[in-house]
C-alpha cells in the first residue's frame, strides 16, 4: 500500500500552512528522517521529515501553495516494488482544516468539584496537661513522630548540632543521631528538592526552613515537584512531606525577613497549609501533618515560640487538619484569625466586651483546606464578620474569607465583611513604622465596631 | 578524596571504561532492538503530533538512544531513574508499556497518568521511573533525594539522574552535587550533551565546555563518554554504578550525543545547519553503529534484522492504535489525585 504523507501540524495551534519548497522530487528514494519539504507558518519556516522508507511516487501539492490544511495529503510514498500508478489510487481529497481529528472540539462537561468534606473536631481534652512553650511543643511533636516512624527525618540548616536557629530542635540530634537529624549546607533550592525526592521514595521528611522567607528559593520544588506530582502521575506517587518554620513578621528585621506566606501557599491545590496559634494545636497539628500522606506547609511564628500553653500530656494526641476552632463564643460579630493574630484578636474581643459587644473568635488553625463550615455557622449566628491577618491585604486570606462568606451566607450578612491586614508596603525597619505597618489590637476593635455600625 | 576527571581519548571509548568494551552478539541484538524501539516510537509520536493527536510540547529522543539503552544495561530493576521532559526513551528503556506511554502523549485515559500528565510528566513507581519533569534541572535534586532515600534505607541501589547540557548551568545542579558528595549519595549524574539547549549551542551557554569536569570542585569523578556507542556507554555506566555500590558517592558521566529532531516539535532549526545534522546521522548514528557490529561479527543477517524491524514496528503501531482508541479521561478525573485521602 502506498503511504500518504500528510501536511503536519508543527504546533498545537497550526491549522494550515504554506508549502514553501520541495526538497525531493518524484522518483527520489527517501528513508525515515529525511527532510522532504519546507513549510511556512505565520511563525516560522519548518522542515517536513518522512517517517517511512520508500520512493516519492507523487507530489500532490505544488510548491508555493498557500493555505494547505493540516492533515491533507501532500505526497505519496511508494514502498518496495510498488510502481507509480499505485500513487494515483490514493490521492484522496484533502480534508478541510476544520476536520482535524481529536482536538476535543466538544468540550466535555466539567465535573463538579467534590463537596467539601466536613472534618470532625478533636474531642475536648479532659486528661492531664503540661505547661510548655510553643517551641517545646513543636520539638516534642517531632520527637514523638520520629519515635513512632523510622521514615521520619528532620533536615534543614542548623537543625542538628546548633539545635535549630530558633532552638526548636533541641535534643533531637542526641536522641536520633545524624542520619535522621541532618544539617544541610545553605542550599534551600537543593535540599528542598532533595527532600521531595526522598518523599517520592516514601520517606517522610520534615524540612525546616530557618524562616519561610528563604523558602522562596525553594518554592519551585514545593509547588511544581511536591504539590503537583500526585496529580501529574495519575495518583501513582505523591510526597508525604512537611515544610515548617517561622513565618510572618519577626521584629525589626526589615522587609526581606518579614512576610506572611499563608496566601501564597494556600493558593495552590495539592498542598495543605497549617498556621496554628496555641502550643497544643501546634503540637497536635504538626503530628497530624507528619502522618499526613500529602505535602503540608506548616507556618509557625517566631514571636510566640516562647509563649506557654497547656498541652495534652499524651503522645497520641493529634489535632485534625482542616478544622477551625471557636476560641470564644459570641453573637455580635465573628472575628477570624490565624497564628499570632489569634492572640491579638482575643485581646480585641476583651476590649469589645467592655464596650458591650460580644465577639466570637475563630482560630482557623488550618488555612487550606479552609473550614468553611465553622465560618458559615458562626456568620449565621452573628451576621457580621471581620477577617484578621498579618499578611498583605491584596489577594490575602481575608479576600478568600470574604468570598466564601458571600458564596455561602450572603443573605445572612448585616454588614460588609471587614478586613484587618498588614499595610500594603514592604516591612519597614524603623520601630514606629514597623508598628504602623502591622495590624494591632485597636485596628481589630475598630473594624469590629464598624461591622456592627458602632463608633 | 582525589579528584579524578578524565576525558576520553579514543573516539569510541572512554579511557577508564576500556575494560569492558566487548559485548556479546546476544547483548548487541538486545541493545539494537531497544534502540530501534525508541526510534520507531519517537517517529510515530512525531507523526501523531503532525496529525494533531498529540498536544503541547513533545520532545523527541531520536539520535540519543544509545545513552539510555547503555545506561540501563548497567543497572538492575531496583535502581531508580529520573529525567527531564525528553523522557519517552527513558520510559521505554525502563520497561514501561509503549501503549501507556503513547496514550499519555495523546492525553487519554489509558495513559500512565490517565492523561493528566502529558508527554513531560509521566511516572512509574512500579518500574522505579520517577519522571518526567518539566522544569529544567528540577530532576537533579530530586534524583539526589532518591539516592538519599536509597542510602537512608540501607540499600545498595543507585539513581540515574539524567539532564541536559542546558540544565547543567542551573544552580540547583551544584547544590545537589555538593550534598551528594558531602553525604556520599549513590547518584549518577548523566549529562546528555546533545550540543543544544533549545536554540542555544553549548558553546554559547557554558563557560568551559568540559561538562564532565563540573563535579570536580566537589571531588566528584567525571568521565566523558561517546554517547553514540552503546557499548562505551554501558562500560562507563558499569564503572559508575560500581562506584555507587561501593559507597563512594556520586559520579558524573557526560554523554556526547546529538538530537536529530528539533528541540520540541515547533523548532525552526535556524541555529544549526542541515549538513551538521546529516553528518552525524550518516557517520555516527548509534543504531547503524550496532547494526554494523552485528553484521560484521556475523551475529545476525539482514533478513533477521528486517524481521526485528517489523516486530518493533508492529509494537509501535499497536501502541499508536491504542493511544488513538483509548477514551479521553472521564471528566471526574479533574478532581481526583489532588490529595491522598489521609
Ligand atoms: C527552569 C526552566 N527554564 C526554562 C525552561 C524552558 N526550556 C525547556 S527545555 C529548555 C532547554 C534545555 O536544554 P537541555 O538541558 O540541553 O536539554 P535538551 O532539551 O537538549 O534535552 C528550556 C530553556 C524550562 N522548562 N524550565
Ligand atoms: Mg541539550
Amino acid at each position: 500500500m502506498p503511504i500518504q504523507v500528510l501536511m503536519p501540524a508543527l504546533s498545537p495551534t497550526m491549522t494550515e500552512g504554506t508549502l514553501a519548497k520541495w526538497l525531493k522530487s518524484e522518483g527520489d528514494e527517501v528513508s525515515s528522517g529525511d527532510v522532504i519539504a519546507e513549510i511556512e507558518t505565520d511563525k516560522a519556516t519548518m522542515e517536513v521529515e518522512v517517517v517511512d522508507d520508500g520512493v516519492i511516487g507523487k507530489l500532490l501539492v505544488a510548491e508555493g501553495t498557500e493555505g494547505v490544511a493540516v492533515n491533507s495529503p501532500i505526497a505519496v510514498l511508494l514502498a518496495d516494488g510498488e510502481d507509480a500508478s499505485a500513487a494515483d489510487a490514493v490521492a484522496a481529497p484533502a480534508p478541510a482544516a476544520s476536520e482535524v481529528p481529536a482536538s476535543a472540539e466538544a468540550a466535555a462537561p466539567a465535573a463538579a468539584p467534590p463537596p467539601a468534606q466536613s472534618v470532625a473536631a478533636e474531642p475536648d481534652w479532659t486528661g492531664p496537661t503540661v505547661t510548655m512553650t510553643l517551641r517545646e511543643a513543636l520539638r516534642d511533636g517531632m520527637a514523638e513522630e520520629m519515635r513512632r516512624d523510622d521514615s521520619v527525618f528532620l533536615i534543614g540548616e542548623e537543625v542538628a548540632q546548633y539545635e535549630g536557629a530558633y532552638k526548636v530542635s533541641q535534643g533531637l540530634l542526641e536522641e536520633f543521631g545524624d542520619e535522621r537529624v541532618i544539617d544541610t549546607p545553605i542550599t534551600e533550592h537543593g535540599f528542598t528538592g532533595l527532600a521531595v525526592g526522598a518523599g517520592f521514595m516514601g520517606l517522610r521528611p520534615v524540612v525546616e526552613f530557618m524562616t519561610f522567607n528563604f523558602a522562596m528559593q525553594a518554592i519551585d520544588h514545593i509547588i511544581n515537584s511536591a504539590a503537583k506530582t500526585l496529580y501529574m502521575s495519575g495518583g501513582q506517587m505523591g510526597c508525604p512531606i512537611v515544610f515548617r518554620g517561622p513565618n510572618g513578621a519577626a521584629s525589626r528585621v526589615g522587609a526581606q525577613h518579614s512576610q506572611c506566606y499563608a496566601s501564597w501557599y494556600a493558593h495552590c491545590p495539592g498542598l495543605k497549609v497549617i498556621s496554628p496559634f496555641s502550643a497544643a494545636d501546634a503540637k497536635g497539628l504538626l503530628k497530624a501533618a507528619i502522618r499526613d500522606p500529602n505535602p503540608v506547609i506548616f507556618l509557625e511564628n517566631e514571636l510566640i515560640y516562647g509563649e506557654s500553653f497547656d498541652v495534652p500530656d499524651d503522645a497520641d494526641y493529634t489535632v485534625p487538619i482542616g478544622k477551625a476552632k471557636v476560641l470564644r463564643e459570641g453573637d455580635d460579630v465573628t472575628l477570624i484569625a490565624h497564628s499570632i493574630m489569634v492572640g491579638r484578636t482575643l485581646q480585641a474581643a476583651e476590649v469589645l466586651a467592655a464596650d458591650g459587644l460580644n465577639a466570637e473568635v475563630i482560630d482557623l488553625r488550618t488555612i487550606r483546606p479552609l473550614d468553611i463550615e465553622t465560618i458559615i455557622e458562626s456568620v449565621k449566628k452573628t451576621n457580621r464578620v471581620v477577617s484578621c491577618e498579618e499578611g498583605w491585604p491584596f489577594a490575602g486570606i481575608g479576600s478568600e474569607i470574604a468570598m466564601v462568606v458571600m458564596e455561602n451566607a450572603f443573605d445572612w450578612l448585616d454588614a460588609p465583611v471587614g478586613r484587618v491586614a498588614g499595610l500594603d508596603v514592604p516591612m519597614p525597619y524603623a520601630a514606629n513604622l514597623e508598628k504602623a505597618a502591622l495590624p494591632q489590637v485597636e485596628h481589630i476593635v475598630d473594624a469590629a465596631k464598624a461591622a456592627c455600625y458602632r463608633t | 578524596m582525589a579528584v579524578k576527571a578524565t576525558k576520553s581519548k579514543s573516539k569510541r571509548a572512554s579511557k577508564a571504561a576500556k575494560s569492558n568494551l566487548q559485548a556479546s552478539g546476544e547483548e548487541l541484538l538486545q541493545y539494537y532492538r531497544e534502540m530501534l524501539m525508541i526510534r520507531r516510537f519517537e517517529e510515530k509520536a512525531g507523526q501523531l503530533y503532525g496529525m494533531g493527536l498529540i498536544g503541547g510540547f513533545c520532545h523527541l529522543y531520536i539520535g540519543q538512544e544509545a545513552v539510555v539503552v547503555g545506561m540501563q544495561a548497567a543497572i538492575t530493576p531496583d535502581d531508580a531513574v529520573i529525567t527531564s521532559y525528553r523522557d519517552h526513551g527513558h520510559m521505554l528503556a525502563c520497561g514501561m508499556d509503549p501503549r501507556g506511554v503513547m496514550a499519555e502523549l495523546t492525553g487519554r485515559a489509558g495513559g500512565y497518568s490517565h492523561g493528566k500528565g502529558g508527554s513531560m510528566h509521566m511516572f512509574s513507581k512500579e518500574k522505579n521511573f520517577y519522571g518526567g519533569h518539566g522544569i529544567v534541572a528540577a530532576q537533579v535534586p530530586l534524583g539526589t533525594g532518591i539516592a538519599f532515600a536509597q542510602k537512608y534505607n540501607k540499600t545498595k541501589n543507585c539513581c540515574l539522574t539524567y539532564f541536559g547540557d542546558g540544565a547543567i548551568n542551573q544552580g540547583q545542579v551544584y547544590e545537589s552535587m555538593n550534598m551528594a558528595a558531602l553525604w556520599s549519595l549513590p547518584v549518577i549524574y548523566v549529562i546528555e550533551n546533545n550540543k543544544y539547549a533549545m536554540g542555544t549551542s553549548q558553546e554559547r551557554a557554558s563557560a568551559g565546555t568540559e561538562l564532565y569536569m563540573r563535579g570536580t570542585a566537589y571531588g566528584i569523578p567525571g568521565e566523558q563518554v561517546d554517547g553514540m556507542d552503546v557499548v562505551a556507554v554501558r562500560a562507563a555506566a558499569e564503572m559508575a554504578v560500581q562506584h555507587c555500590r561501593d559507597g563512594k558517592g556520586p559520579f558524573v558521566l557526560e554523554m556526547m550525543t546529538y538530537r536529530y529532531r528539533g528541540h520540541s516539535m515547533s523548532d525552526p532549526a535556524k541555529y544549526r545547519a542541515r549538513e551538521e545534522v546529516q553528518k552525524v546521522r550518516s557517520e555516527r548514528d548509534p543504531i547503524d553503529f550496532v547494526r554494523q557490529l552485528l553484521l560484521d561479527g556475523d551475529h545476525t543477517d539482514e533478513a533477521a534484522l528486517k524481521q526485528m524491524d517489523r516486530e518493533v514496528k508492529d509494537i509501535v503501531s499497536d501502541a499508536a492504535e491504542f493511544a488513538q482508541n483509548s477514551p479521553e479521561p472521564d471528566p471526574s478525573e479533574l478532581w481526583t489525585d489532588i490529595l491522598v485521602d489521609a
